[in-house]
């Protein structure tokens, strides 16, 4: 029963092993040469202007949650569409009460005003 | 596939109503209608499952076990539709009892009837579960409304309290229990508590993951009640949440999570004479008893040292969680059924006892100190009566329902052979007296303070009157609620 799970361990080892080897390799080998641009945060994007420890508006959590909902529910109707005839009838009923479950939250999502900005 | 959906019932009528209670509080602004919508709801819940309750069980014989919607997932009738009767039923006391309440101290009742149905959903479908996912996922709905119940009043600094720590130590006991259903899972290959037992039956299970599952849901499980080593969270949250939420939380919350225990111990601890299956049985069996003895001690000792009334009650909720995990140790029919029986009992005298608190209490939690109490048999009598009925039957008074329940736990120890766990109860029932009759001392023999305290009921009479009235008539006719409890298991 253990002997199953040798590969696994020689999968982790040699995983470590390989990642550590050439990280500490192109530390020791690569060539350094340093210049301002390099050691911005972002090299090829806007400069900081602030500290990124910073309160910001609780907004932003409340959208990207919903955002995960609705984005769950796409996961669920992608396999449901594709099988949708060998699912027959009792998919099609579960996934409209999904549905309208979800359209209730919705609901109130948009009553409570947590899609509005200001 | 109908007689299925009759017995499905209760579940789908308390979904549609969590459901359309929440678009009614997005849609309409005046509260008074939720509060009926919600009132109305677990009325029909209840009808609903009395209606699955009385079905009879030819019926339920006849259901064939292949071609169900629910896969065999939902367990049908017997104990299930019970708690939902009693879930029900305590959800519906609190509702009664929190309008008032909640108006006079926080002024908003938003989405609090809706937490309160959702909340009842939750230990519902956990009463209902045939497979550990769908005990997993009720468990869930019922601490994740918790959470938001206890953070109501979220302009308190000690709600906030309550409900962070709550919802920080609960995720992380999750963990565990996810964990050791897992494990418990590739231990059995099975999430199916039926099939989980017949392969233990059988001696397909590895025995280090059965015993390291069992163990991490025990950790999980001891969590939601608020057993011995994993009890600290019970005072803090249940003295700054809403008393009223509290008084739900450590009654109704309690019973649901000792049914998880009943339903997920009563499969994997089958009485069967396979030696190794028998030597684990007893190490998870003493394992158990030995945390229910320290819980109780320690609940109770803690308790004598309190002064507010609410910590004390939280400390006194600990202790009894030590009592109902007695029969899950003893781990035989007599001890499921004085678990259910002082299930029931414990909701009625816990939630009645927060009632009273919930009157009294004035701006954010004052008015509740042990002295506060001193002489109101003087101002008011009839609240003054109420609570020392409750007192009487959580220290376990004969004529009331707490003291069957415990007697029915005790004699359950003793057939299981633990009589040492017995004593230690008895013992520490004893310790309790102490407190309990602390609190009927100072209403009774002690001069009332200058100000005396205004009392406001509002529509809590009803809840405290049904909590009375159950304590007697199951105090003093013990064999209804017994004999019902008797055909379960």
């Amino acid at each position: 029963m253990t002997l199953e799970y040798i590969p696994l361990v020689f999968m982790l080892v040699f995983g470590f092993g390989i990642a550590t080897v050439f990280m500490y390799l192109s530390e020791i080998l690569g060539a350094k040469r340093s210049t301002k641009e390099k050691n911005t945060t972002y090299e090829s994007g806007m400069t900081p202007f602030k500290t990124a420890r910073d309160r910001f508006s609780v907004k932003f959590y409340l959208v990207a949650m919903l955002f995960l909902v609705f984005d769950i529910e796409i996961v669920f109707m992608y396999p449901w569409a594709v099988q949708f005839k060998q699912l027959g009838s009792t998919g099609f009923i579960a996934m409209m009460l999904f549905i309208v479950l979800l359209l209730s939250g919705y609901i109130y999502v948009i009553k409570k005003g947590a899609l509005k900005w200001d | 596939m109908g007689i299925e959906l009759q017995y499905l019932l209760p579940i789908i009528t308390i979904s549609f109503f969590v459901v359309t209670a929440i678009v009614f509080d997005a849609l309409l602004q005046n509260k008074i209608f939720s509060f009926v919508w919600s009132i109305i709801g677990l009325i029909v819940v209840i009808g609903t499952a009395s209606y699955t309750f009385v079905i009879p069980s030819l019926e339920l014989m006849n259901l064939s076990k292949e071609g169900l919607i629910t896969k065999n997932m939902v367990f049908f009738g017997g104990y299930a539709s019970f708690f939902d009767i009693v879930f029900a039923g305590a959800g519906l006391m609190t509702i009664l009892a929190s309008r008032v309440y909640i108006k006079r101290e926080y002024k908003e009742l938003n989405e609090y009837y809706s937490l309160i149905l959702i909340t009842v959903s939750g230990m519902m479908l956990i009463g209902h579960s045939n497979n550990l996912l769908i005990l997993f996922i009720g468990i869930e709905i019922m601490s994740i409304s918790f959470y938001v119940l206890a953070g109501y009043f979220r302009n308190s600094i000690k709600s906030i309290e309550a409900s962070l720590k709550y919802f920080l130590l609960g995720s992380f006991a999750t963990g565990f229990l996810v964990y050791g259903i897992a494990l418990l899972y590739g231990a059995t290959g099975s999430l199916d508590l039926n099939i989980i037992t017949s392969n233990l039956i059988a001696g397909k299970f590895n025995h280090i993951y059965f015993l390291l599952g069992s163990g991490l849901i025990l950790i999980g499980l001891s969590f939601k009640v608020a057993a011995f080593p994993f009890h600290q969270w019970a005072p803090d949250v249940y003295q700054g949440s809403p008393t009223v939420a509290s008084g739900f939380m450590s009654s109704a919350g309690k019973a649901a999570a000792m049914i998880a225990f009943i339903i997920v111990f009563k499969h994997i601890l089958p009485a069967v004479n396979n030696p190794v299956l028998i030597k684990d049985t007893h190490l998870i069996q003493n394992i158990i008893a030995v945390l229910a003895a320290c819980t109780m001690l320690l609940g109770n000792f803690t308790a004598l040292a309190q002064t507010n009334v609410k910590r004390m009650l939280a400390y006194s909720s600990v202790a009894h969680a030590g009592y109902l995990l007695i029969g899950i140790a003893s781990n035989n029919s007599t001890g499921w059924t004085g678990v259910l029986f002082y299930s029931v009992a414990y909701i009625l005298m816990q939630l009645g006892a927060f009632i009273v608190l919930s009157v009294i209490e004035r701006n954010e939690q004052s008015n509740l100190e042990l002295s506060d109490f001193a002489g109101l048999s003087r101002s008011h009598p009839i609240l003054a009566a109420l609570m020392a009925v409750f007192m009487l039957s959580l220290a376990g008074i004969p004529p009331f329902a707490g003291f069957f329940g415990k007697y029915y736990l005790f004699v359950s120890a003793v057939k299981a052979d633990y009589v040492w766990l017995t004593i230690v109860a008895v013992i520490s029932s004893i310790i309790s007296m102490y407190y309990y009759i602390g609190i009927i001392l100072q209403m009774y023999f002690k001069d009332p303070r200058s100000v005396a305290l205004e009392a406001d009921y509002g529509l809590a009479r009803i809840p405290l009157f049904i909590a009375v009235a159950g304590l007697v008539i199951f105090g003093v006719f013990p064999s209804l609620l017994a004999d019902v409890a008797y055909y379960f298991f």
